[in-house]
């Protein structure tokens, strides 16, 4: 919430004006008059973050550009607080199921899904996953559970846009779609040997 | 010839064939399968023919019919309207869709205030009726071109705009329209994503919308498909025939020039 | 009285296909709104179909057949020109009755 608020060192956003400064001008007017908030789904969502409205484009900011995001979205990963990095992979499922939470239908206080079905494959049982994410099926067994892939892995579920700035997956950290506690369980269930992801 | 069928027999024709095709083929056959056999009973008929009677009958506070709505072919003329929408239009200086333009119809011919659909709820009420008549209106261009004008300065700013909404991300999970509907072969679970940057997946996006969708039994305009799809981006809600889902249909509608109105379509 | 039907009936080698499609809500009576009360049942229990005098078909529907069923079935006898009825009535006493001439 406080974070779009956040002035970033970099000025990100001027990279976004590519029609000119007035059909830009027009544009901003056009959507602040063309949404209203419901529910949870506050107006403000409208407003952009720095790093939203670079990748914002059709093409990709610049490789320079990209680098100072990634730069920026790695300080706002938090490492877990008791050092442990994976819980309960029965719970873990439920959450990478779900794909509940956030929109104006939902309340502020639901628990929100992960929703990684939607774009991954992950467990051997389940067919019915999408594919704007790569698959990540066997993930533990494939990579190990060595210290430096846990924490890759927790950091990338924290927030994506760390490894890859423009990246389609949501922060899940980051944002607070999903509690510290969340996360743990879905790394259990990505790296658990006994996990349907890791084991047919 | 007298046959007594049961409730079983019926419910499984409805109900179990996908299932069952899906074991053997993929299941994307199974599904398009699904989807084939859907299609020979469109409900979509239903809102088409009530939408007829309703373009027709004397209503609102001026008792009048819409059959003087000019949908840009001229007064009255519903054939092969929908497909060269969205349009601008003269006389409300404004780039319209569809229902934008049935709204300035309703509001001038008949006295029915924008307001009943700007805060109205879908399938209630007026919204109710505007669904059934562009229901009508969108099964006159069946089988017909998409044939959006582009030659007026209004559009080609109206297709800037919506190209800009289409890649504008934003909200608490980053998403645009882009992030699923920019790339080929992609899906959501196992829905198929059209890539709307292209002109085939535009061609099939808006070719096929508005639709009867069996899962929940209603009638979805485009308008109502663009708020779903914001609903899922996590953003705030556009507001009915607003800029932002005018400018985001010329986008479409440009990209699937030449393509076939497969409406009012079925969906699952 | 219920809304209309939209029925199609087309005649083949002495063959009648007739396509019926319902207007009805079909409530299971299992689902609740959105405060948690069970919306009450609401569905056709009985259609029947008519070629002239004669029934060519008889149904019993219940909260299983899907919101605004389509139904389609064949029966021989009918001649193009000849009108086909169908008729039905729900488990809240409302009835519905359309024709269609046969093409």
């Amino acid at each position: 919430m406080k974070k779009f608020l956040m002035i970033a060192p970099l000025a990100l956003g001027m990279q976004f004006a590519v029609a000119g400064d007035d059909m830009h001008a027009e544009f901003k007017q056009m959507m602040d008059s063309s949404f209203k908030g419901n529910g949870i789904a506050e107006k403000h969502r409208l407003y952009q973050l720095d790093f939203q409205a670079a990748c914002s484009t059709e093409k990709s900011p610049s490789p320079a550009m990209l680098k100072a995001i990634e730069a920026e979205q790695m300080k706002t990963i938090r490492w877990p607080s008791d050092g442990k990095y994976t819980g309960d992979w029965k719970s873990g499922e439920k959450i990478a199921i779900s794909g509940r939470g956030l929109t104006w239908n939902d309340k502020a206080d639901a628990a929100n899904g992960g929703g990684c079905y939607n774009c991954h494959q992950m467990s051997h049982n389940e067919i019915s996953y999408g594919t704007i994410g790569p698959s990540l099926l066997n993930y533990g067994k494939l990579r190990g559970n060595s210290s430096d892939m846990l924490k890759y892995t927790w950091g990338k579920i924290w927030n994506a846009k760390a490894y890859n700035a423009c990246s389609n997956m949501p922060r899940n950290g980051d944002a607070e779609i999903l509690t510290e506690r969340q996360i743990k369980d879905v790394m259990a269930y990505l790296f658990d040997p006994e996990s349907p992801v890791n084991k047919p | 010839m007298k046959k007594r069928l049961t409730l079983a027999a019926l419910a499984i024709v409805a109900a179990f064939t996908a299932p069952a095709a899906m074991a053997e083929g993929s299941a994307a056959d199974g599904i398009a399968q699904y989807r084939a056999m859907l299609a020979e009973g469109n409900p979509s008929e239903l809102w088409e023919l009530a939408g007829e009677d309703i373009w027709k009958e004397k209503r609102g506070p001026k008792q009048a019919s819409l059959e003087q709505c000019d949908l840009g072919k001229g007064p009255g003329v519903v054939k092969g309207a929908s497909a060269a929408l969205p349009r601008y239009f003269k006389d409300t200086g404004r780039v319209q869709d569809l229902e934008s333009r049935l709204m300035s119809c309703m509001e001038t011919l008949q006295g029915i205030a924008p307001e009943n659909f700007v805060k109205g709820k879908w399938g209630k009420g007026e919204m109710e009726k505007m669904e059934q008549i562009v229901a009508y209106v969108v099964g006159q261009s069946r089988d017909m071109k998409v044939n959006v004008d582009m030659s007026a300065p209004q559009m080609k700013k109206m297709y800037a705009l919506g190209k800009e909404a289409f890649f504008y991300r934003a909200g608490p999970m980053d998403f645009a329209c882009a992030t699923c509907h920019g790339q080929d072969d992609k899906r959501i679970r196992l829905q198929d994503l059209p890539n709307l940057t292209k002109h085939e997946g535009a061609a099939a996006g808006w070719g096929s919308w508005p639709a009867y969708r069996v899962s929940n039994g209603q009638f979805w305009t485009m308008q109502h498909r663009l708020n779903d799809c914001y609903r899922q981006q996590r953003f705030p809600e556009p507001i009915y025939g607003s800029d932002v889902t005018i400018a985001l249909s010329v986008y479409m509608a440009k990209t699937a020039n030449g393509g076939t109105v497969m409406t009012p379509g079925i969906k699952r | 009285m219920g809304n209309p039907m939209r029925i199609r009936a087309a005649e083949k080698d002495g063959v009648t296909e007739v396509k019926v499609l319902m207007n009805h809500e079909m409530e299971t009576g299992q689902r609740k709104d959105s405060s948690g009360n069970l919306i009450p049942a609401h569905f056709i229990s009985e259609l029947t179909a008519k070629h002239g005098d004669k029934v060519v078909l008889q149904a019993e529907f219940g909260p299983s057949v899907s919101k605004n069923p389509f139904l389609s079935f064949k029966f021989k006898g009918g001649a193009k020109g000849d009108k086909v009825v169908v008729s039905w009535i729900d488990n809240k006493g409302d009835t519905r009755s359309d024709e269609a001439t046969i093409g």
